[in-house]
């Protein structure tokens, strides 16, 4: 039973990358769209672009992972796919578990291509590599199981871009990416710990800069938390959907 | 021969929604199916056809009762009845960007088909399925007819000895309905047992060893047609076709309550002078049993059906 839950995980994230991620708007766009926000920054405030790097990789992966993630479940429950998977001998969470992965493989995949351009410009001198890989996979994981929420939450395509844009675009501007936590005021700063790109631009930054595990395994931790939480809000709430 | 499912007191209660009571969908229903059969499970919308075949392949789950398939308990052993049935759902819904090809290979990977063996079996269900030509085309593109076909082939990627098909016809043209009725009767004379569902009386009628009626939930009938029209009707019932006014044949029944010669003359004397195309004696027809069961005209259950987007494609 084990091994039909991990080859149906496998080959649903295989065909969702086939079917609907790799294509070349979503690779584009996956790729520009933090790219502009950046640049736009940028040239309002020029400094320290470095700084801006984990911000960067943290959209990235944001928008790269959750993006198509957010619609594709709800596509498939309307137009009727989603039950051929559930007619399979494939368990409830390993299902989305699949689905989870598809997200996560295309979101990484674009931020790879930004980290590379990144590394390349500024250099990868005081790299701590193991924290950024954690901070790369967990974040893509928290930000999948979010998309994954979504798109279970609503009914229509539509209300999953909504709600999904609802909550990446607060997020966006409270979770540091722009504008450093600590010069917003304390009431924001609570706001902001209530979502997971503050944890996933945090321990981007602890591990571009040499940071110490110290500072990064409580942004790590929370990362697998938010994942957690999301995915099983995500399982229960497609399960109470298809009765 | 071995019943290969069997359902007791089956019951799906859906929850009160907003100023609704709570709705019982099917209610307690008991029935076996056997193997190598074409079972046929008729019924009017809302009756609990979709209810009861969503439970029977686990999408959703029973408020009460026992199921067993293949001899394995649906409660405990649901993903190792899954791994061996195949089902065709009311909606054709294989993915519209991968190509008929692709999305063989995809129901074989889930269903852990072994790798070398794929390929061939895929072209060999092209070809069974007259669609070897459409190999590299997406699903998206393929005709109506085509995608039910390809769906039906998806479901048989791992030769399951039992298939669910809903109202596997709905939609489709005449030929392409006449088409799959013969891959339903050529899959039962390779042993699969099929259980169907179906609007089309005909096709069951056509198609089905045994046909089980429900109505509100409950099973109202459960026979092999031949003892079902026995059972319902006993008397000839003479069928008269006029020429209408406007030139289309105009049909007329009635029951021979004092024999045929009767029948006819009263027939004729409500016929005003119209001309007569042809008189025939008819026995009775899976349509006057389900009629006389569920107070439905078979007019009123197509025409349900084709308002959720069906077509007509008893031909």
């Amino acid at each position: 039973m084990l091994s039909d839950d991990l080859r149906g995980m496998y080959y649903i994230a295989l065909k969702d990358l086939k079917a609907y991620y790799f294509k070349a708007p979503n690779i584009s766009w996956g790729i520009l769209f933090p790219f502009a926000f950046i640049l736009a920054f940028a040239i309002r405030n020029p400094g320290d672009l470095r700084a801006l790097v984990p911000g960067l990789l943290a959209l990235t992966i944001l928008f790269g992972t959750s993006s198509m993630e957010a619609i594709v479940i709800v596509f498939e429950r309307r137009i009727g796919s989603l039950e051929r998977l559930l007619l399979a001998p494939v368990r409830l969470p390993a299902l989305l578990a699949g689905k989870l992965l598809g997200g996560m493989a295309f979101g990484l995949t674009v931020t790879l291509v930004v980290l590379v351009i990144s590394l390349l410009t500024f250099g990868s001198s005081g790299v701590n590599w193991l924290i950024l890989i954690l901070a790369l996979l967990l974040s893509a994981t928290a930000f999948s199981a979010m998309g994954a929420f979504v798109s279970v939450a609503v009914k229509e395509v539509f209300e999953a871009q909504t709600l999904a844009n609802f909550i990446r675009f607060p997020m966006m501007f409270l979770g540091g990416v722009f504008v450093p936590l600590d010069s917003m005021p304390f009431w924001l700063q609570v706001l902001a710990r209530l979502f997971p790109l503050t944890y996933s631009v945090e321990a981007l930054r602890a591990a571009l800069s040499g940071g110490t595990w110290a500072i990064a395994t409580l942004d790590l931790g929370a990362l697998a938390a938010f994942s957690l939480v999301l995915f099983l809000s995500a399982v229960f709430t497609l399960a109470q959907r298809i009765e | 021969m071995a019943d290969i499912i069997q359902v007791e007191g089956l019951t799906k209660v859906f929850a009160p929604g907003k100023d609704l009571p709570p709705l019982r969908a099917v209610d307690g229903i008991d029935f076996t199916v056997s193997e190598g059969e074409v079972f046929g499970f008729l019924g009017p919308n809302g009756a609990g056809k979709t209810s009861t075949i969503r439970m029977l392949t686990g999408l959703s789950t029973p408020t009460a009762g026992r199921v067993q398939i293949l001899g394995l308990d649906r409660e405990k052993d649901l993903p190792r009845i899954k791994k061996r049935i195949g089902v065709v759902p009311e909606a054709s819904n294989l993915y519209d960007e991968l190509t008929a090809f692709d999305n063989l290979v995809f129901a074989m990977q889930l269903y852990g088909v072994p790798r070398s063996e794929r390929k061939a079996r895929a072209e060999s269900l092209l070809i069974r399925f007259h669609l070897s030509e459409k190999r590299d085309t997406p699903f998206a593109k393929l005709s109506r007819g085509m995608r039910r076909a390809l769906t039906i082939a998806a479901a048989l990627v791992h030769h399951p000895p039992l298939i669910f098909l809903d109202e596997p016809t709905t939609g489709l043209d005449v030929m392409s309905a006449r088409n799959l009725r013969g891959m339903i009767t050529s899959l039962r004379d390779e042993g699969v047992t099929v259980f169907l569902t179906t609007h089309y009386l005909e096709e069951a009628e056509r198609l089905c060893d045994r046909v089980a009626v429900i109505v509100k939930g409950q099973i109202v009938a459960l026979d092999t047609i031949d003892r079902l029209k026995s059972g319902v009707q006993q008397k000839t019932i003479v069928e008269i076709t006029l020429a209408g006014a406007d030139g289309q044949p105009e049909k007329r029944r009635i029951e021979c309550n004092d024999g045929v010669e009767a029948a006819i003359q009263s027939l004729l004397s409500e016929s005003s002078g119209q001309r007569i195309l042809a008189v025939d004696t008819l026995r009775p027809s899976l349509e006057d049993v389900f009629v006389r069961l569920t107070g439905l005209s078979a007019e009123v259950m197509l025409s349900e059906k084709s308002g959720k987007g069906g077509g007509n494609a008893v031909g």
